[in-house]
């Protein structure tokens, strides 16, 4: 159960609704569901007893943290702030258990992406979110998950193909419209991405809905004229309605490693963040990288991808982010 | 924020004097600095200290070469010991069957069907019958992207909609394949997480199905440290024969390469530059090695430095400094030295921030030219003395040597500087000769001990 109103600002129905997974998605069945949970289960307690392995008395205990937040891809300088704020605590005196520790930790994460507002502003009628990243990251579902969970807070929602490069990427995307019963704005191959935005977001208003969710092209950062074709998107959304887009999130791949913190610089830089959707987090990748971005560019988590269905999204939650980076169960 | 191991490694070390081998201070301060490329490159943090130490081990122990300084020296180390990893030479499928079957696996969104139009657009260029077989049931629309991918290919896509057994798809798409004669069969999969059983099963099922002639991980050069895991799993599961590394184009470092060959020992096959088509490229390990430490062409520069600097010459050349003895002779030898290694503008080019801060300068080779010519128009007793150097032997000399007394003046000048500094650095390292103008400070230290034979 997903409390709504820690995931979006501006939807009314924002209390908490119980999900049911249509029939369509429930790809897998029962039975890999059960067997998914057991493995899971099987995880967690492993993960349990490598947290219990850091004992604050330990004299080793912050090389081992170096290397857990290391391996969770932090990177060298934001695992290099983080050991030296529970140092700080320690040498005060304000660690001698493991769950002290463990709670430090969640604290001193938790301050790292701290201040952001890390829920989807929807307050405007209608709302823009502009969903953008390097290929693969998972924009496309993330926009299907995200339209699916609008729709469960009370909101509705038009869904605008500006991925109009990638081979059959309107198909995929408008299985995901249908999916999470959200209007679709088709385009056509090759078709300028900028003028299919313009398309959205004038039905959105045209039709009355709440929301319109533009997908776009994955492109590296490295790409000026993509980058910059993008830059002429948001231009173009900006010109059709005032104050739009109101989130412009940068998908970002759990197992990706420190070029993470280039795409958010690059991305930012042609058009301003203001989030980012973590996806794959249901891997072994602990998406590190995430706390790295918001530690340099203060730039906040405000999804989780923990699948590939409509149910795999979650809003985000520092103290349990930071619990799971350590291998702690949340 | 310094931008290559090349440049961290001389930042750190320039201020060593020479000792003939590297002091244990050096080598722990390189260290630091090799650990923090890596980590920062995403080589798994585990693959960074194994590595680490055996660099560790060498630097220790091996001599340090003349005409490098201490920080090119711990970087010659490190490319050896990397492309002692990364293995040499290109590595190739095997495609023994007739039709050979290549499968195609990894974690969703690496790129595995772009992956295969443009495997099959390779093959197809190097006289191969293609196909493609579709089994991702599971992504929506992802047959039809293979289908779209192969046309533009231009090559049959097998497909049986996606309410069919992915194994069973397989095993019919090879069928048809073999029946249309076509004499290479890539197998196109679902993006999976190396911890779903269930779909780790079922690509067993599929290999169990068409026994492939090579099975390849497709990896996103992006991946960071989880990079193990999955091809531990991977390769647990499937065995794989090779891996494609994709999205090479961006400026990721890439050190998922070194971690998965490094936990795996299976080489890396294929290399993926761009969106197209036709940016599918045979992959090179030596190149991986120094994009994953961002050091430029300085490699290159160490081998011409280690082929040209004759360590004998080098060490009378360092016993001359320390007496003081640096004669035009002695200078125009080692301007020589330079000159083989290639003209100036490219090796500035080859040292990491030297190349940017020259941008757009002139880097003229025909200074060097001059001085040269200045020197061969001495006496040798010039040479040897230069303050006899006077009034009429300068016109003379700016005569025979088609330069004027004022040029003549300036390297005289520059002569005695160079002189005087290196005097002041007795027993220190030698400057690489900063005072001749557009010189970069190429050729370091010269050091007595020969680097041990490995
Ligand atoms: N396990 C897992 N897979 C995900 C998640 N989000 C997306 N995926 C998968 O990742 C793959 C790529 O997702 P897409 O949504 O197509 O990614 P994209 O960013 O739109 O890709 P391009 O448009 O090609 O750049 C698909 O197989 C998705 O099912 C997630 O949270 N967990
Ligand atoms: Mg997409």
């Amino acid at each position: 159960m997903i409390d709504y109103g820690r995931m979006f600002r501006g939807l009314d129905g924002g209390e908490s609704e119980t999900p049911t997974a249509p029939a369509t998605e429930q790809r897998r069945g029962l039975l890999r569901r059960l067997v998914d949970n057991l493995a899971k289960s099987r995880q967690a307690l492993q993960q349990q007893i490598a947290a219990i392995a850091f004992d604050p008395a330990a004299d080793d205990v912050f090389e081992a943290l170096e290397e857990a937040l290391l391996l969770a891809d932090c990177g060298v300088p934001a695992t290099v702030e983080i050991v030296r704020r529970l140092e700080q605590e320690a040498a005060a005196g304000g660690l001698r258990t493991t769950e002290d520790l463990t709670a430090a930790l969640r604290r001193v994460v938790a301050d790292l992406l701290a201040g952001a507002e890390s829920r989807i502003d929807l307050t405007a009628r209608p709302s823009v979110v502009l969903v953008v990243g390097v290929n693969g990251t998972g924009k496309t579902t993330t926009v299907g998950k995200l339209a699916e969970h609008v729709r469960r807070a009370g909101g509705t929602v038009v869904i605008g193909a500006a991925d109009t490069f990638r081979a059959a990427a309107g198909e995929q995307l408008e299985t995901w419209a249908g999916r999470a019963g959200a209007d679709f704005v088709g385009s056509t191959s090759g078709q300028d991405p900028a003028a299919v935005a313009f398309d959205a977001v004038s039905a959105a208003e045209a039709r009355g809905r709440d929301v319109a969710i533009i997908d776009t092209a994955g492109r590296l950062h490295t790409q000026s004229n993509l980058m910059a074709e993008l830059g002429k998107v948001r231009r173009v959304i900006a010109s059709r309605l005032e104050g739009a887009p109101h989130e412009t999130l940068l998908v970002v791949d759990a197992t990706t490693g420190q070029n993470g913190l280039q795409q958010a610089r690059l991305f930012g830089a042609a058009v301003p963040l203001t989030g980012i959707a973590l996806t794959k987090l249901d891997g072994t990748a602990k998406g590190g990288i995430a706390i790295a971005i918001a530690h340099e560019l203060g730039l906040p988590i405000k999804l989780i991808g923990v699948g590939e269905t409509l149910d795999d999204l979650r809003p985000f939650d520092a103290a349990e982010f930071a619990a799971a980076l350590l291998g702690a169960p949340s | 924020m310094f931008d290559s191991l090349a440049d961290r490694l001389n930042s750190t070390l320039t201020d060593l004097r020479s000792r003939g081998r590297l002091s244990p201070e050096d080598v722990a301060a390189a260290m630091r600095e090799i650990r923090l490329a890596l980590l920062e490159a995403d080589v798994n943090f585990k693959v960074v200290k194994s590595f680490v130490e055996t660099v560790r081990e060498r630097a220790v122990g091996d001599g340090v070469l003349g005409g490098l300084n201490p920080g090119q020296q711990v970087i010659k180390i490190v490319n050896e010991e990397l492309t002692a990893l990364m293995g040499t030479g290109a590595a190739k499928l095997r495609l023994k069957s007739s039709p050979s079957v290549i499968l195609l696996a990894g974690l969703q969104g690496a790129g595995k069907t772009t992956a295969c139009g443009k495997l099959a657009m390779l093959l197809a260029k190097q006289g191969r019958k293609p196909a493609l077989v579709a089994c991702d049931v599971y992504r929506p629309a992802a047959i039809d992207q293979l289908q779209t991918v192969g046309g533009q290919a231009g090559v049959p896509v097998f497909e049986r909609g996606a309410d069919v057994d992915p194994a069973e798809i397989a095993v019919w798409g090879v069928q048809q394949a073999r029946q249309q004669g076509r004499d290479v069969v890539i197998v196109d999969t679902a993006g999976r997480l190396h911890v779903d059983a269930e779909l780790m099963d079922e690509l067993v099922r599929i290999r169990d199905a068409v026994k492939p002639d090579d099975t390849l991980l497709v990896l996103d050069a992006m991946t960071g440290q989880d990079a193990v895991n999955v091809a531990e799993t991977f390769r647990e599961r499937v065995d794989f024969s090779g891996i494609l590394l994709t999205k090479l184009d961006g400026d990721a470092r890439g050190g998922a390469a070194l971690s998965v060959r490094a936990v795996t020992g299976v080489p890396i096959v294929y290399a993926s530059v761009g969106e197209k088509l036709d940016q599918l490229e045979e992959f090179h390990p030596d190149r991986m090695a120094s994009r994953i430490l961002g050091m430029g062409d300085v490699l290159t520069l160490i081998e011409r430095i280690s082929e040209n600097v004759d360590a004998d010459r080098a060490a009378e050349m360092e016993r001359k400094l320390q007496r003081s003895e640096f004669t035009l002779d002695d200078l125009l030898d080692q301007l020589r030295t330079i000159r083989k290694m290639g003209s100036l503008g490219g090796l500035a080019k080859m040292i990491p921030g030297l190349g940017k801060q020259l941008r757009g300068m002139d880097v003229d080779d025909r200074q060097l030219d001059r001085v040269e010519a200045i020197i061969l128009s001495m006496t040798p007793q010039e040479r040897r003395s230069p303050e006899i150097v006077n009034g009429t032997r300068r016109a003379r000399i700016a005569r025979g040597s088609g330069t004027s007394v004022q040029q003549i003046n300036a390297l005289l000048q520059q002569h005695r500087q160079m002189k005087k500094m290196m005097k002041g650095l007795a027993g220190g390292k030698m400057p690489g000769m900063p005072a001749i103008p557009g010189l970069p400070a190429a050729a370091g230290t010269a050091h007595k001990k020969r680097r041990k034979k490995r």
